[in-house]
């Protein structure tokens, strides 16, 4: 099997790797399974592209898609906090609602950028040989935001919002406002989603209204696969974990289409990873005394 | 320092479920006052403690702190002014976070919170300060994680986090209950010396007679949402435990039921 799949997967990995941060801020951290994400995927990469089509610098085009995406998450948050919504119904009353929106940004169901400057061939023009440049990209962005997460989730804001996840009636009686906590946290996350949303259209070259399905999946897969394999004793090993889990799928699906699987059966077989990933503590606790291999039988609690 | 006054609180209103928790109750606090609460199951206890936490409205009445209007006020702005200590060790402290994150929340009780640094050198120095009053050697283990903590620590932990950031008024509900004796006798004592050097005023329900009496300087007694028995100064001194209950039975016309009461111990 020839290994040249390789660099492109790491560089998908690197590329949703703001995206699953952001998962991992909205299920892990605020504890609030967030829909949201796959029309916010959409959002950030029709934005982005809009823009640049309009000859607006890429770098400014991606800003834009970012504060675009926060405001995304605040609107989920404002239907949860304000209007009472339950969370999962928020995040898909929002993803619905964006899938007009996007066509609305766009003007049509997609958006080319071929032959068009983006950030990706700025960085090329800036000297960098041309099969580097994405990879840098997402290495520079991966960093940056794994360092800013990082730095502010232990901010005594970000410690509101990680203890709004965790024990909403022992931060509130604390005197936090955890409407709030929650808005910042779905804004951030959002932010985090329309981010990558915006560097793979330049990275892809294409924008496309259904570029965001089942982005949730992908994002839990990637999550869990993290945790799986890294841990998350510390919070910078949990970020990090996010990233790697990123990669690892991107990696795990690139090698099952080299070995032949239709590329339509991939949203199929990614939900197959989260659902045993999911249901594996229950099988594990199940058949643990006939599987021994399985570990301790003991079914705990997803978020630690 | 604190007034209730006339409070009536009911819960499921106009439904069949409807049931009056608290039926006008006045309380008056000074400055510095200890009470303990004591009262059969469903006298309204904790009731009364969630009412002034503003966990919950009240019906009827008023609640003043220090003068102040704070019953219209929602949960999370008099919590700037209120310390708390739940039953359950779990709903004091969050599990996935460390504890001088714990305590980093709690030292900014009411405060803005801002992007400075929940843990910086300064802060670390004081929460040792205060851990090291458990002498259970949390001050070595600030980046624990407080899910890896006993139920007696954590309870010991959720005291120190009530206090740090100097409440002006503490609310304990039977935070010692669900404690094997001895722990709770050191969170007990812990809590005791915390509220004497920092001078909290307190209400502490408890369903430990004797320790309802040896505890703070006044013991109010609850029935059927009501106060029914009042008890502080020179007469409490020399109570025990049987008048306490003679008395129960006369103000209430009924025996003393409460699940968890200890007589002694
Ligand atoms: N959230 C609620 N919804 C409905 N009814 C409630 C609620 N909280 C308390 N009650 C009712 O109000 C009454 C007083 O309850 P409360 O919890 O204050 O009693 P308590 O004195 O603390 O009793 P215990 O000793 O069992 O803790 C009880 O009849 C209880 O069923
Ligand atoms: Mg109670």
């Amino acid at each position: 099997m020839s290994l040249a799949f390789l660099p492109g997967a790491l560089e998908q990995g690197l590329l949703w790797g703001p995206m699953v941060l952001g998962v991992y801020l909205t299920f892990r951290v605020l504890d609030f399974p967030d829909l949201t994400v796959d029309g916010c995927f959409t959002l950030g990469a029709a934005t982005a592209a809009r823009l640049i089509l309009m000859d607006q610098d890429p770098l400014l085009a991606t800003l834009v898609a970012v504060l675009v995406g926060a405001l995304a998450g605040l609107i989920t948050g404002f239907l949860h906090t304000q209007l009472k919504i339950a969370p999962l119904l928020a995040g898909i009353l929002t993803m619905i609602g964006l899938y007009s929106i996007n066509l609305r940004v766009m003007g049509a169901a997609n958006l080319s950028l071929l032959r068009i400057d983006t950030t990706i061939t700025k960085i090329e023009n800036a000297g960098l040989p041309e099969q580097f440049a994405a990879g840098v990209l997402g290495i520079a962005v991966c960093l940056l935001v794994l360092f800013l997460l990082y730095i502010f989730l232990q901010t005594e804001l970000g410690l509101a919002i990680r203890a709004t996840g965790d024990n909403e009636q022992m931060i509130r009686s604390l005197g936090v406002n955890t409407n709030t906590t929650k808005m910042i946290g779905l804004a951030l996350a959002n932010a985090l989603c329309a981010l990558s949303g915006a560097l793979v259209a330049q990275y892809q070259s294409y924008a496309d209204i259904g570029m965001g399905i089942g982005m949730i999946i992908v994002g839990l897969a990637s999550v869990i696969i993290g945790e799986t394999l890294i841990g998350n004793p510390t919070l910078l090993r949990a970020l990090i974990a996010a990233i790697i889990g990123s990669i690892i799928y991107r990696v795990v699906i690139a090698t099952v289409l080299q070995m032949g699987l239709p590329s339509t059966d991939l949203k199929l077989l990614t939900a197959l990873i989260v659902t045993v990933a999911l249901a594996f503590p229950v099988i594990r606790s199940r058949y643990s005394s006939s599987l021994p291999f399985l570990g301790k039988g003991e079914v705990r609690a997803r978020r630690q | 320092m604190l007034d209730v006054n006339n409070v009536t609180k009911i819960f499921n209103r106009g439904n069949i479920n409807e049931k009056v928790a608290l039926t006008g109750l006045s309380l008056h606090l000074d400055p510095g006052d200890v009470v303990t609460i004591i009262g059969s199951n469903g006298a309204g206890k904790s009731t009364l403690l969630n009412v002034v936490a503003g966990v919950f409205p009240i019906d009827k009445g008023e609640i003043l702190i220090e003068g102040r209007a704070v019953h219209k006020e929602p949960e999370h702005v008099r919590a700037a002014y209120i310390g708390r200590v739940f039953q359950d060790p779990n709903l004091g402290t969050a599990a996935s976070m460390t504890i001088e994150e714990n305590l980093a929340l709690a030292l900014r009780r009411g405060n803005r919170l801002g992007l400075r640094r929940g843990t910086g050198k300064k802060r670390r120095e004081l929460f040792r300060e205060r851990l090291k009053l458990l002498g259970l050697g949390l001050e070595d283990r600030l980046t624990t994680k407080v899910g890896l903590l006993s139920g007696g620590q954590r309870q010991a932990l959720t005291v120190i986090m009530a206090t740090i950031a100097a409440p002006k008024l503490l609310l304990l509900d039977e935070h010692t209950a669900a404690l094997d004796p001895k722990t709770a006798q050191t969170v007990l004592e812990l809590t005791e010396q915390v509220i004497a050097q920092e001078q909290l005023t307190t209400l502490m329900v408890t369903h430990n007679m004797e320790q309802a009496l040896r505890v703070g300087n006044r013991t109010i007694m609850m029935h059927e949402g009501r106060i029914i028995l009042d008890i502080k100064g020179a007469k409490r001194q020399n109570m025990k435990v049987s008048d306490l209950l003679q008395m129960f039975e006369k103000a209430s016309g009924k025996t003393f039921a409460n699940d968890r009461m200890l007589l002694s111990n």
